[in-house]
């Protein structure tokens, strides 16, 4: 008897749904065959059969969600046992035997999330996660500007690689919906030029790291274009994907840009956190009529948060207050917020109340509302998942250095990854990001505690 | 337990589904006998048939190039433009001939060889001339120079410095063109040395799979700054570097304004009629250096001496419009005399106007406030 587990069908995935079985008890089965279709948080996957052999039992009923990887959905006999003629009878009454199927609850994928208790909406909200809330935005900037449309690949007819752009092609048709070539200093490029001609595009990037590649059209065709033309060229695009490390991607796909752009004068750059603001900045990001580079994380596709209903938009340039604290003042960024949240509650434990800035927009940085915190709590620990040299933490450090010096109670420290391309190793990789442990170490020294 | 990544969509061939032929047979018979395989291909060009006043004009405006780049280039020379000055002065013929068979509505992108064809867009003279010395009535505020220079108001945008990307964003205004429905079409322009980088074939792909309004103009002027054509170009017939995309390609006489003109028809007509984008090659030659600090060392003063002799496209011009009897020398000195009028008018202008405010710094940097 061979016990089939539901496998990891993405480099993220924990969980999934068993859409359908293709199979039914008693069917015999040969290697290759489809067992099942199991959604994932990217797509559709297709389960197939190893071995060949007799399905005994099916644990786990079609359309049950939260399945945990690693759960055993199916049990097959092998070809010998099914040889013997009375095998399928067996099989069939091994059925109930083994009917104690251990269907997982959905998973707390929220732990972190849990903790995001000041930010509160004025009228209704829903449960989102970020990835509904990053459709809804372009949805909805979509239905009322004719200009907006998307572009990138896999963005159409595969519903986005990490399906975001999901139903967007339906909704939209593929005049506005466009699946491109992998070519992606081409169309960064094409994207800008119809920027300039006057339509406002939505460049996605199936992730940053591929962006290395578009980075001339960001920087020289974007960004500086408004400048060099005393001001007659208009680039209203965004550029949007998934920023940072994913998860064991290694070295090539594990990077946060967010320091990169944020260098370059003629750029917003955006990285939020919460699904209130991913869909609040995007939307704000479409309007704007400058060049938008929009960072969203992999890692936080998944999670869910409160959004307010309706035409809801956020505004460039504001960092927000996630957690007040008297304390120290966490300043973090994307999926960073969360970590620092987590630190926040160990903190709390200790008697330390921190406060968290989600800066939210990286260029222009809202110094102000770090300055005030500094202010107020006259101790700072920047929160970066990112490397430390040159990064948003120094800039955060420099600005604090330079306005508020004489508000400062103890130098400020920077939490961030270790200084090395990101290793494949879980082990290692785990040792090289950003973590809530050291966020708390860095705190507590800070408070001389 | 293998998985396949196959996504549920409407139009992914299933893992089961039989693999196609991995070649087509076709290919190699076709391509033997006809290096297009049998893809549609516009007609050959035809020199075009002008008028007295169109030649006249085509005349005038390849004179307001030549004479507005000479005086550039003295400009350079007493320090009044700096940095990097790149001069068109050989190449006019390409610029007249393609603009005469566009529209107001149709937008025009080149890299940083771009004085010839602001003026010839039409853009005034003093704007430009004022932009080299950097001044605040120069077209881009004097924060652009020389490579930097855009007027969306006469559908030039720009003017990029960074050879070959504007053939991407050429095909980005070809994109908005088709998606506004306005008719409108793009032409594109980059040089030889361009036409080696990658993202002007990310941008043939696309250009063809999407059928976008462009004209990709290679103005090939034998030489990429110091390397020729034949040192850097596997195929160095550039007209045939768009076949593997299925763009097709013709080669056009650039020093001779009416065989420009009459391609150019054929393209605008190829391009209009929605059979999507098309691929130029002018073959050109730049008198000049790369740019004003290009020494020219990569070839002899007799070849140059030779294409200016046999080849000046306004000296052809001139024989045609006196043997055709469209106008006399008297009526083409005076047409010279007019022109040096505008130059001389402009560089006085550019000379004399005020360099742009200091808080000008901190302007145009974005567009909305945050």
């Amino acid at each position: 008897m061979a016990e089939i587990k539901l496998p990891a069908m993405s480099p993220t995935m924990e969980e999934g749904t068993l859409a359908k079985w293709l199979v039914a008890e008693g069917d015999v089965v040969k290697p290759g065959d489809l067992l099942a279709e199991i959604e994932t948080d990217k797509a559709t996957m297709e389960l197939e059969a190893d071995d060949g052999g007799t399905v005994v039992t099916l644990h786990v009923a079609a359309g049950t969600e939260g399945v945990k990887v690693g759960t055993v959905i199916a049990t097959i006999a092998g070809e010998d046992e099914v040889a013997a003629p009375a095998a399928p009878v067996v099989a069939k009454a091994a059925a109930p035997v083994a009917a104690a199927a251990p269907v997982a609850a959905p998973i707390a994928a929220e732990a972190v999330v849990a903790a995001t208790a000041p930010v509160a909406f004025d009228g209704p909200v829903k449960r989102q996660t970020v990835r509904e809330a990053l459709r809804d935005a372009m949805a909805e900037e979509m239905r009322t500007t004719p200009e907006v449309f998307v572009m990138g690949e896999e963005v159409a007819e595969y519903q986005g690689a990490y399906k975001v752009t999901q139903g967007l092609l339906e909704e939209f048709g593929p005049q506005r919906v466009v699946d491109t070539p992998i070519t992606e200093y081409g169309f960064a490029g094409l994207g800008t030029g119809a920027a300039m001609g006057g339509l406002k595009p939505i460049v996605e990037f199936m992730t940053f790291n591929f962006a290395m590649q578009a980075i001339d059209h960001i920087i020289n065709s974007a960004a500086k274009t408004n400048y060099m033309s005393g001001g007659q060229m208009r680039c209203p695009i965004v550029f949007r994907g998934p920023n940072g490390a994913a998860s064991r991607v290694g070295a090539q796909h594990s990077q946060n840009y967010a320091p990169w752009y944020a260098s370059v004068p003629g750029l917003i750059v955006i990285a939020p956190y919460s699904a209130a603001d991913a869909k609040g900045l995007l939307k704000s990001a479409i309007r704007s009529p400058d060049p938008v580079v929009f960072l969203e994380n992999e890692l936080l596709y998944g999670q869910s948060f409160d959004v307010p209903e309706g035409d809801v938009a956020v505004p460039i340039g504001k960092a927000s207050v996630v957690r007040a604290g008297r304390d120290v003042t966490l300043v973090s960024y994307s999926i960073g917020v969360g970590v620092a949240l987590e630190a926040a509650k160990t903190l709390a434990a200790e008697g330390i109340e921190a406060e968290i800035i989600d800066l939210r927009t990286l260029r222009p940085l809202d110094t102000a509302t770090v300055l005030a915190s500094l202010k107020k709590t006259n101790r700072m620990v920047v929160v970066e998942e990112g490397w430390p040299v040159c990064s948003i933490a120094s800039e955060i450090i420099t600005v604090a250095m330079e306005q508020g010096f004489d508000d400062l109670d103890a130098p400020i420290l920077r939490v961030t990854n270790v200084d090395v391309p990101l290793p494949y190793a879980a082990n290692l990789e785990k040792a090289a990001l950003l973590k809530a442990e050291d966020v708390v170490s860095a705190a507590k020294k800070v408070c001389y505690k | 337990m293998a998985r396949t990544a196959t996504p549920k969509s409407g139009t992914k061939p299933k893992a089961s589904a039989a693999p196609a032929a991995l070649t087509d047979p076709a290919a190699n018979a076709a391509s033997a006998k006809d290096s297009s395989r049998g893809w549609p291909r516009p007609p050959e060009p035809k020199r075009h048939k002008a008028t007295g006043p169109e030649l006249l004009d085509f005349y005038r405006q390849m004179l307001l190039v030549r004479r507005f780049e000479e005086r550039a280039g003295q400009l350079y020379g007493m320090g009044m433009i700096g940095g990097f000055c790149h001069l068109y002065i050989g190449q006019e013929a390409v610029v007249v001939g393609i603009q005469a068979a566009l529209r107001p509505t149709d937008s025009v992108i080149t890299g940083y060889r771009d004085h010839g064809h602001m003026l010839v867009a039409g853009i005034p003279a003093e704007a430009v001339m004022a932009e080299l010395t950097g001044r605040a009535a120069g077209i881009s505020k004097g924060k652009g120079g020389s490579m930097h220079m855009f007027s969306v108001e006469h559908g030039f945008y720009g003017g990029h410095g960074i050879v070959a990307a504007q053939v991407p964003l050429g095909t980005g205004l070809a994109f908005a063109h088709k998606y506004k429905g306005d008719g409108g079409l793009a032409v594109t322009y980059f040089g030889d040395g361009a036409s080696n980088q990658g993202q002007v074939y990310e941008s043939f792909n696309m250009a063809e799979l999407w059928k976008l309004p462009v004209i990709f103009v290679i103005e090939n002027n034998q030489y990429a700054m110091g390397t020729s054509v034949n040192r850097s170009s596997s195929e160095d017939q550039l007209y045939r570097r768009g076949e593997s995309f299925r763009v097709p390609g013709l080669q056009v006489d650039g020093m001779d304004v009416l065989a420009v003109r009459g391609a150019a028809q054929t393209a605008v007509d190829w391009v209009r009629s929605g059979k999507g984008p098309i691929l130029l090659e002018l073959k050109t030659y730049r008198y000049r250096g790369h740019s004003m600090s290009d020494p020219a060392k990569y070839r002899s003063r007799e070849e140059v001496a030779a294409m200016r002799e046999k080849s000046d496209p306004i000296e052809a011009a001139k024989r045609e419009i006196i043997e055709g009897g469209f106008a006399d020398e008297a009526r083409l000195k005076e047409i010279d005399k007019e022109v040096r009028a505008i130059v001389t008018g402009a560089a006085d202008f550019a000379e004399e106007a005020p360099e742009p405010e200091l808080s000008e710094l901190y302007t145009d940097v974005l567009v909305g406030t945050y």
